[in-house]
């Protein structure tokens, strides 16, 4: 896009010489943390030791208590991951395909979907319990925003030059969604996906936060929180970051896999 | 947009009518954008009227309108939200000015910027709801808990717009001012800030939205006022009639933020500088 001429002098520094750069601030921080927790500057029971937080999490991982939360977690994410993804896409191909039901339901979906999506967690807790159905629709509701909204857009960002040429060959409706809008849609549907893997990744750790019944990450951290076990709530937080960004990278190396044609 | 536009065979329509006619989609269209919700809102009348539903489960609309009444009328409402409104202003104001200086160091500067990212990313990759039950531990669950929550999700986009934006001013017209001998001065007010306007304005954009969505989610799991509480609270109580409020209201407000800096924004590109 932009000359690489004069702005970034594209770095005259050498990447290893960035990388270490970059450890500096972190390392500092560490060595800090684990100078005042162990001089006693700081109440271990707030910023308990690195070597505290290992072993916690060792000891969780040998118990195989970390694999029952984490499986427990992931299980209603997926779950509701899946089917709030396949209502958003049927959604938003419907919206998007047919001018009608855009007009009727889309002002609804515009308006409803302003509500931040937590606000939803008590009144689906009412209607849903606090078991495992609640807390699967709401991921699932978490998972639809981004997904039906992505599809609607891809859907209407059909290149009108081949939307003429389907009309001009007199493809059949079905043939028009299947050779011009799915593959126009594609790209943007993948990325209603992703983002929407990761809504409900966060979703899913909301649900545990409100409805604290039965296992999972984030029971587990406001488990720790309640029992004062900083190096419980740190773990958990460790781990939901790391479990995020790892959903995050998939997502991103299937799409580029299967984007791989527009190249 | 490119397309070759084939003109569409339009029926001829008498003139008075066509004078008329963007009026009245316009009017048609809003009429049935509101079918839909009108629709909702007779099934949910009839199933309250009838019983189908329990109330606890789903109070009649005329019941939540006049909670709604109550509520405002008392003071009650604008109580919560004036309390959540004080939040979200303070945490924003105080995250927001902290990325946009962090974000121009990082834009200007690539020794900063090799220095501060990974730190950064790192803190960015735990969500905010991660940050939440570990802050409470440090900072208990006062307003300052809050403030620091709401600034961190409101910081977040903003460096990340910001050093884009200045990043991003194109590179021919640093050459221009190299040409012209601008001290660097020169350079970040005449040219650097000017063309990175645009992109830090959209980082405002999701910074407020952020900030609103932190909001809640703070006032949900740590709170006793405020709108996120009124959820709470009703779900205690049991009183769906009240949820339904607070729920509308945070829509709302949501609603009209995003729509304010939207305009805004718009306004921006139009003069925005590209390569």
């Amino acid at each position: 896009m932009s000359l690489p001429l004069t702005d970034r002098p594209a770095s005259g520094v050498r990447p290893s010489r960035r990388l270490l750069r970059g450890l500096v601030l972190p390392v500092l921080l560490l060595a800090a943390w684990e100078l005042s927790s162990h001089l006693r500057l700081v109440d271990p029971r707030f910023l308990p030791p690195l070597e505290a937080i290992a072993r916690t999490a060792w000891h969780e991982v040998w118990t195989g208590d970390l694999f029952l939360h984490l499986g427990a977690s992931l299980a209603r994410n997926l779950t509701g991951f899946a089917i709030g993804s396949v209502i958003g896409v049927a959604f938003g191909l419907l919206l998007g395909l047919s001018p009608v039901a855009n007009r009727i339901a889309g002002p609804s979906f515009h308006a409803a979907k302003q509500i931040a999506v937590l606000a939803w967690i008590p009144i689906i807790s009412v209607w849903f319990g606090f078991a495992e159905t609640a807390k699967v629709v709401f991921v699932a509701v978490a998972a639809f925003v981004p997904v039906a909204l992505n599809t609607m857009e891809g859907v209407s960002s059909a290149p009108a030059q081949l939307v003429e040429v389907a009309h001009l060959l007199r493809f059949s409706r079905w043939q028009q969604v299947r050779r011009i809008y799915l593959p126009a849609a594609l790209p943007s549907i993948l990325t209603g996906i992703h983002l929407g893997l990761i809504y409900a990744w966060l979703a899913t750790v909301a649900a545990e936060y409100f409805m604290t019944v039965g296992p999972g990450i984030g029971g587990l951290i406001i488990a720790g929180r309640e029992r004062f076990q900083m190096d419980l709530v740190m773990l958990g937080v460790v781990i939901l970051g790391g479990v995020g960004f790892l959903l995050n990278h998939i997502a991103t190396l299937i799409e580029t896999r299967l984007l791989r044609w527009r190249a | 947009m490119t397309a070759i536009d084939l003109p569409r065979p339009a029926p001829a329509r008498a003139l008075p009518f066509r004078l008329l006619a963007p009026a009245a989609a316009g009017l048609r269209d809003f009429a049935i954008a509101l079918a839909l919700p009108a629709l909702i809102l007779l099934l949910w009348s009839l199933g309250s009227a009838y019983q189908m539903v329990p109330q606890q489960i789903l109070p009649p609309p005329a019941y939540v309108f006049e909670n709604f009444r109550d509520m405002l009328a008392s003071g009650e409402l604008l109580q919560h939200a004036g309390i959540s409104a004080v939040r979200v202003a303070g945490g924003f104001a105080l995250g927001a000015s902290l990325g946009l200086l962090l974000g121009i160091a990082m834009g200007l500067s690539e020794a900063i910027d090799d220095y501060v990212r990974p730190l950064f990313t790192a803190i960015a990759q735990v969500p905010t709801l991660g940050w939440i039950p570990l802050l409470m531990l440090f900072l208990g669950i006062g307003e300052a808990l809050k403030i620091v929550i709401i600034a961190k999700a409101a910081l977040v986009p903003m460096v990340l717009n910001t050093s884009a934006g200045i990043r991003g001013v194109p590179a021919s017209y640093m050459e221009v001012a190299e040409v012209f001998g601008f001290s660097r001065w020169q350079k970040l007010r005449r040219l650097i800030l000017p063309a990175a306007v645009p992109p830090i304005f959209t980082g405002i954009r999701y910074s407020l939205t952020k900030a609103w969505t932190a909001l809640v989610a703070v006032e949900l799991l740590a709170s006793a006022e405020g709108l996120g509480y009124l959820l709470v609270w009703g779900r205690q109580m049991f009183w769906l009639d009240t949820m339904i409020v607070a729920m509308v209201i945070i829509g709302v407000v949501g609603f009209a933020m995003d729509k304010i800096l939207a305009l805004g924004e718009a306004r921006l590109q139009s003069w925005r500088i590209d390569a």
